[in-house]
């Protein structure tokens, strides 16, 4: 029955509601052996849910799975599923206090557990695929990027002829993304098939041979890479109708930038003077710079590089080592977010899901976590009809889709996740936002919303500081950027637009192609 | 986009054989606790598996209020069968009675279980907290210290003794960075050491009016105990739903880190709830101590209470992992508990085989709440 003619994974008529949303329509996807296919979409679309049930944890209300010709096992029989596919998650599914061997093998070791032989195995499968990484490591010493080879080990440990790689290089750095391409090709030649789901759309032209594209919960366009343009993949995913009714969104935010804002730099909003902060996310060793009123001020460098240690400690969200942090003249409270935050600081953390929101509480709730005391009445009691009504602007200004207020963010799409997670910080009315990789994960349109809505705080007069690792594109809205190598201040762009060549250039800490170095830092902190 | 609609919609619409008339009083039972969805029309719904299917279609925790309701109404069957006293309104108001010094408890483990934390030690509270009260106000003659306190004064002494161990706990595993679990055991076993050590194992006897009116006295049929607890898990209740401080809890409970992200003061409400559970366990043992007219030094610790108190909040739907449960499903869990000892006691089932039934009955409570309850009441998701 089976022939090397026929698709290796084969869906037909995939249909999936949850409620009134419609997630699949009538969906058909192939992946033939040897093939990469790009899966793209907007958030909401419906890849996450074809991703689940392409990887057994979903069943389709209709329409079928079939692996080489033959129907799938029974969802929910994980064990026989992942011997046809293997799906590596956006959030890792590594057991951090195990070694590596260990999670290659985890769920298909059999009753007794032969150590020499499983690491054997564990060997021969890296040496075969061309990993380098050690069975006997503990995967809580590996990096985001090993930890992704040891789930695509464990796919093919399984035999699994299909691999699904969902965002893989949302949490790596470029070089390591780069590597990541590297395995997806030998992957490919050795005859496995890859279903590529991405954000990243030049990605998917770099190691995709084919692209399907997802929106509203149907396959509205698949076909090989070579024929189309970016330009058509956004068309396809966006759709004429949607962005037709978001004319504004697509609209050069740099240009309306440079209007609004008048010549002269506002006053010192926020004042961070030689912050030194140890953390796992990156060492800081003494930062100062200066945000003024009215100024959007990207902040950029390697994973490594402190990035996100330095927004989190201006945040108040972690504590420093040294060092202070003004706003409006006044010092904040080391590692005291209430207090921050009473003191105007706005804080998008940089992973929702462990901070930007309660996944059980409604959206409503979650939007007005930061003004529940405002909101709050006589003794404390707060009304649920004015929680919704304060909500309902907001998540209107981001287009934030759910059901109702009341609808749990677990429910909702991960861009409409961050939605909620952004509206939040806005309720509060900040006189600074500081926003940590704010549009990691989120679809190209909400993506414009939300560097919209931080454009749109700095134009009321307050300001936003923009930290982020590989996300370049969004420094579009910044004023200036400056950049951290291995904890300090290494550059400072100041003349828009930045040229993402010089950035990438500077974050690697060289220093010899870059116009402006430290200059800028030295006047600021001169003033 | 904001609309009403939930998710499932009012799947009502798969009702069949309705009855117009319970349709109305689900409906009415269920709307003042929801605060965010659209009631469907009454007329829409009906039938006990319509009424499933709605009650699905409800956000979770409305649905893991009434998840209990089913298994309530077969004990109540049960119990009408086992004996003719059981359906008579002097037997639940024994029920009640006996119910109330241990919903109390309930009441404040639940409030310390939102916020994703545990406190073993409400059991010893209990017992101490009552019984320094009543040993401060006795004569000596009845085991007392001879400083025979004003009995009022000796409750607020109740009180105050509850909210300093709820403050120790709440600042070791708060501020300390303490597991709360071994914290509490060790509380546990220094409250229960100290409520023997004080009277020397003796029972506290001769409890003036005021101190054993909460537990022991009626107003008519009522137990003044009954409608001190009722009142009491309203309160906490309302609180929770529409307080900024419950809302707050909930937070806290689901995602501490988000919580904190959105500026809300985990440390200073976590050590609160700790100190209010241990004000309710305290309000619990006088309720107690009122119901026997006697504090013992078996009451709480040595009795095992902490296990019916677990019980009962899980079966009500409230989890071990904090962020989800409420107050109606705590009671309905205390209910379930009240119900199911009244009818062994009825049934005359031998003292050596209560227990084994007693777990039963809890573990079966379970399973059918879960199944009735569906995924919402799954402590794995």
């Amino acid at each position: 029955m089976t022939s090397s003619g026929q698709p290796l994974v084969e869906v037909r008529g995939a249909e999936k509601r949850f409620g009134t949303t419609h997630a699949l329509r009538g969906v058909d996807l192939s992946i033939r052996c040897g093939q990469c296919l790009g899966l793209v979409g907007r958030n909401g679309a419906g890849k996450s849910t074809l991703v689940s049930i392409l990887s057994g944890l979903a069943e389709p209300d209709a329409g079928t799975v079939r692996f080489g010709g033959e129907p799938a096992p029974r969802v929910g029989d994980i064990r026989r599923w992942r011997e046809w596919i293997a799906t590596v998650f956006q959030h890792s599914m590594i057991v951090p206090d195990l070694s590596v061997a260990e999670n290659v093998f985890l769920g298909s070791t059999p009753g007794f557990v032969s150590w020499r032989e499983m690491r054997a195995r564990t060997r021969a499968i890296m040496r075969e695929w061309g990993f380098d990484i050690p069975a006997e490591a503990p995967c809580r010493e590996l990096s985001v990027e090993q930890r992704q080879i040891v789930e695509i080990a464990r796919a093919l440990a399984r035999g699994a002829r299909c691999v699904l790689l969902d965002e893989p290089t949302a949490a790596l750095e470029r070089q390591a993304g780069r590597r990541l391409f590297e395995r997806v090709r030998q992957l490919t030649e050795g005859g496995v098939a890859v279903l590529y789901i991405s954000h990243h759309l030049e990605e998917v032209f770099e190691i995709c041979q084919d692209v399907a594209v997802l929106r509203d919960g149907e396959l509205v366009l698949t076909a090989p890479v070579a024929d189309l343009t970016r330009d058509d993949l956004v068309a396809a995913m966006v759709g004429a109708r949607t962005a037709a009714a978001h004319p504004q969104a697509a609209g050069g935010q740099p240009g309306r930038e440079a209007d609004v804002k008048p010549d002269a730099r506002g006053d010192v909003v926020l004042a961070v003077d030689d912050l030194s902060a140890d953390s796992g996310r990156g060492r800081l060793a003494g930062v100062s710079l200066r945000v003024h009123a009215g100024e959007i001020v990207g902040v950029t460098g390697l994973l490594s590089a402190g990035v996100a240690t330095l927004g989190r400690a201006i945040a108040g969200a972690d504590q420093q080592a040294s060092g202070e942090v003004r706003l409006n003249g006044r010092l904040v409270p080391s590692g005291r977010r209430d207090a921050a935050q009473r003191a105007g600081m706005g804080y998008i953390p940089e992973d929702r899901r462990a901070e930007g929101f309660v996944a059980q509480l409604g959206v409503a709730e979650n939007v007005t976590m930061t003004v529940t005391r405002k909101l709050s009445g006589r003794f404390g009691l707060i009304r649920p009809s004015r929680r919704a009504a304060v909500a309902a602007p907001l998540t209107a200004s981001l287009s934030l889709v759910s059901s109702g207020p009341g609808q749990q963010v677990s429910e909702l799409s991960g861009g409409n996740q961050q939605k909620v997670t952004v509206a939040r910080t806005l309720a509060h009315d900040p006189s600074l936002i500081v926003a940590i990789t704010p549009t990691r994960g989120v679809d190209v349109a909400s993506k414009e919303l939300l560097l919209d809505s931080l454009a749109r705080v700095a134009a009321a007069g307050h300001a936003s500081i923009l930290l982020c690792t590989d996300e370049l594109s969004d420094l579009v809205i910044c004023d200036r950027v400056i950049v951290l190598v291995r904890g300090e201040v290494f550059a400072e762009f100041t003349q828009p637009p930045f040229d993402r060549d010089e950035l990438i250039v500077a974050t690697e800490g060289i220093s010899g192609t870059t116009p402006r170095v430290p200059a800028g830092t030295a006047e600021e902190a001169a003033e | 986009m904001m609309s009403n609609q939930t998710p499932d919609g009012p799947a009502g619409t798969a009702a069949t054989t309705a009855t117009a008339a319970t349709a109305a009083t689900t409906g009415a039972a269920v709307r003042p606790g929801d605060d965010a969805v659209a009631i469907p029309a009454p007329g829409a719904v009906g039938g006990l598996g319509a009424l499933g299917s709605w009650l699905r279609a409800m956000n979770a925790g409305v649905l893991r209020e009434v998840a209990l309701l089913p298994v309530l109404l077969l004990l109540i069957i049960v119990g009408s069968v086992v004996s003719p006293v059981f359906l008579t309104i002097s037997n639940f108001a024994g029920i009640g009675q006996q119910s109330s010094a241990l919903g109390v408890v309930v009441a404040g483990e639940s409030l310390i279980l939102l916020i994703g934390g545990m406190d073993l030690s409400l059991e010893s509270t209990f017992g101490l907290a009552p019984m320094v009260a009543a040993w401060l106000i006795v004569p000596v003659a009845a085991f007392g210290s001879g400083t025979d306190l004003n009995p009022y004064l000796g409750i607020i002494v109740l009180i105050v003794v509850g909210a300093a161990v709820g403050m120790i706990n709440g600042l070791l595993i708060v501020k300390g960075r303490l597991n709360g679990f071994i914290v509490t055991l060790g509380m546990t076993i220094v409250l229960a050491g100290l409520q023997n050590g004080i009277v020397k194992a003796e029972t506290l006897f001769n409890l003036p009016r005021a101190f054993d009116y909460l537990g022991s006295a009626s107003w008519g049929q009522l137990p003044v105990s009954l409608v001190v607890t009722v009142i009491i898990f309203v309160l906490v209740g309302l609180f929770l739903r529409y307080h900024q401080i419950g809302r707050a809890i909930y937070a806290i409970g689901g995602n501490t880190a988000a919580a904190r992200a959105a500026g809300i003061k985990v440390e200073r409400i976590k050590i609160g709830v700790y100190v209010a559970g241990g004000v309710l366990a305290a309000i619990g043992g006088l309720m107690e101590a009122g119901r026997v007219s006697a504090v013992t030094g078996q009451q709480g610790y040595q009795e095992g209470i902490i296990f019916s108190v677990f019980a009962a909040a899980v079966i009500g739907g409230v989890s071990l992992k904090g962020g989800r449960g409420n107050m109606v499903g705590a009671a309905s869990g205390v209910i379930l508990l009240g119900i199911v000892a009244n009818i062994l006691d009825l049934a005359n089932v031998s003292n050596y085989w209560i227990e084994a039934i007693n777990g039963s009955v809890i573990l079966f409570a379970l399973v059918l709440a879960r199944i009735v309850g569906g995924e919402s009441t799954a402590e794995e998701r």
